[in-house]
């Protein structure tokens, strides 16, 4: 093992698009899955905008976004991502199939965290005269954060994951570093550095997931 | 103050209808605690959520202060609502707001006070809850009798004209109980306050409330005045929930009765004739002997009541002079021979 060939400023600056990957792709996620998570909810049935045929509909959309694989979805999406942002290479050619891959995925893991919500608590609403959107914003989401906040963990993980295989489409940060160096170029060293850092970054993520959703558990 | 007229809910399960209410009419007055008993399934609990239309009925009126509710749109509806205050068994606090917080929200939802007359207004309820030391607390940091009094906090807030009450006191231990009765008491007193309770427990009917309805497989089957209701029970729910309460063990009555040629009666008197020596008096007039082999002297709400058992040994025609002047003092006599037979048998 020789890890005087690697090149640190390489690993710093594919750190940093890793981190910014995600970070950018988090942002979206929430801001499309959440209200997409909260509307898969109220349609459901049983629940206060129960509408079966929106319900199916957003459903059936959801479950086909999840069973394409991440890595095909990076190269069919290659047309819109580039309509979107003007480039399907680098961070920014990245963040579209990213944000298109987790969005279902965290709108699906938003809308069973709201199931959890004693209804109890929806009824207590209604019978106050509380709006419909008074209750998602004034008691369903603040009842439901930590669940929330565990899903949102559970997304930028995904995320971290997934960021490092758009490699594949010259996407940059660690997972592209890997795979140029670590793989093609038989840099043994890279590929240990890379990982090591993706396992830090995944843990550090956990840890901070974790103790937001203990700090925000009032039960 | 409330009137349910023809009032009738179905469900449709599948391919089945299924009746939850059947032509139901009920009046509530104002200012009573009217209760709603009946086992669980009996369709109590979608009774009590035609009063706000959280359950809307299939047919039938539903007229409070006059005005039929199920004609209201979604604008009237909320806004019915905020006047109704609605506590519920498993009390239905936000876990993630704080006892002031869980107070101040319906009046936040409202959206017609400021910051500094909610707060004026949590205080009062926390006094009138006295749970002024726990304002900063959240729900899962209280013991059940305590997220009851927040839950009632939060039904007043509004300044409600009506409380419905789903159980309320269903999930606590018998002593919590009393002490939340004595509460939900004290506001119908103080505040004048219409309240609507539905119950499974005769204990809660007897503590609080004015006047009773009995509810079985979604049909109203008996209804009244509580004292007479509870005291002369005629339908066979209604004599199961009561005799729940008072036993009446007529094995052991049958023992207990000595003498031959002898009556077995209860009596019962209610009001001022509970603080008469009624009994005595009368013995002290005949030659006939009266044992009392059970008895019991309490209150329903306000009301005092007695009701013995007795054994009537004597002469005929001293045994009839001794029911007429039980009569002439106003206490009903039901005679249990027939039923203690059939105990028997």
């Amino acid at each position: 093992m020789d890890f005087s060939v690697i090149d640190w400023e390489d690993i710093i600056q594919a750190t940093w698009d890793t981190l910014t990957m995600t970070g950018v792709s988090l942002l979206f996620t929430v801001l499309l899955g959440l209200p997409l998570g909260v509307l898969l909810f109220l349609t459901s049935k049983r629940q206060l905008l129960e509408q079966s045929v929106v319900y199916n509909l957003l459903s059936f959309v959801v479950n086909i976004l999840r069973s394409v694989p991440f890595i095909i979805l990076l190269i069919v999406l290659i047309p819109l991502t580039l309509l979107l942002v003007g480039t399907s290479l680098g961070v920014a050619g990245t963040i579209p199939p990213l944000v298109i891959g987790t969005t279902p995925f965290f709108a699906r893991l938003v809308e069973n965290v709201l199931r959890e919500v004693d209804r109890g608590i929806i009824e207590a609403c209604q019978a106050m005269g509380a709006k419909t959107y008074q209750i998602i914003w004034h008691a369903l989401l603040p009842e439901a954060l930590p669940g929330l906040l565990a899903a949102t963990t559970v997304t930028t993980i995904a995320l971290v994951s997934y960021s490092a295989m758009s490699g594949v489409i010259g996407g940059g940060g660690l997972g592209d570093l890997a795979l140029r160096f670590g793989y093609q170029r038989f840099q043994t060293e890279v590929m240990i550095v890379t990982v090591a850092i993706l396992v830090i970054l995944v843990q550090v993520l956990q840890y901070l997931g974790d103790f937001l959703v203990r700090k925000f558990t009032r039960k | 103050m409330i009137k349910i007229e023809a009032l009738e809910k179905e469900y449709v399960v599948g391919q089945r209808r299924i009746a939850a209410l059947r032509r139901i009419d009920l009046q509530v007055e104002k200012g009573e605690i009217f209760g709603i008993i009946g086992r669980s399934g009996a369709g109590k609990s979608t009774l009590l959520r035609a009063l706000n239309l959280l359950e809307r009925p299939t047919a039938g009126k539903v007229i409070i202060e006059g005005e039929d509710i199920t004609e209201y749109d979604t604008q009237q509806l909320l806004a019915l609502r905020q006047r109704i205050g609605m506590v519920f068994q498993h009390f239905n606090l936000l876990s993630a707001k704080t006892v002031e917080q869980n107070i101040a929200f319906p009046l936040k939802l409202s959206g017609q006070y400021s910051k500094e007359q909610r707060q004026q207004r949590v205080d009062e309820l926390l006094e009138l809850v006295g749970l002024s030391a726990h304002r900063h607390q959240y729900p899962s940091q209280l013991s059940g009798g305590q997220k009851q009094r927040v839950g009632i906090a939060r039904a007043l807030a509004n300044y409600p004209h009506l409380l419905l009450c789903d159980e309320a006191t269903s999930a606590l231990d018998p002593e919590t109980t009393q002490s939340i009765l004595r509460l939900l008491l004290d506001i119908n007193q103080k505040l004048g306050l219409t309240i609507v309770l539905i119950t499974h427990e005769m204990q809660v009917i007897r503590s609080i409330c004015d006047r009773v309805a009995v509810i079985d497989g979604g049909e109203i089957v008996e209804s009244g005045e509580v004292v007479d209701v509870f005291l002369h029970p005629q339908h066979p729910l209604t004599q199961g929930l009561v005799a729940e309460n008072q036993a009446l063990d007529l094995e052991l009555l049958q023992q207990l009765r000595q003498r031959e040629n002898s009556d077995l009666l209860r009596l019962t008197y209610v009001g001022e004739a509970t603080h008469e020596p009624i009994l005595h008096r009368i013995a002290a007039q005949t030659s006939a002997d009266i044992v009392i082999l059970q008895g019991v002297i309490a209150r329903i709400k306000n009301t005092p009541y007695g009701q013995l058992i007795v054994e009537l040994a004597g002469e005929a025609s001293e045994r009839a002079k001794v029911r007429q002047l039980l009569t002439a003092a106003q206490v009903r006599i039901d005679d249990l021979q027939a039923s203690v037979v059939e105990g028997a048998q």
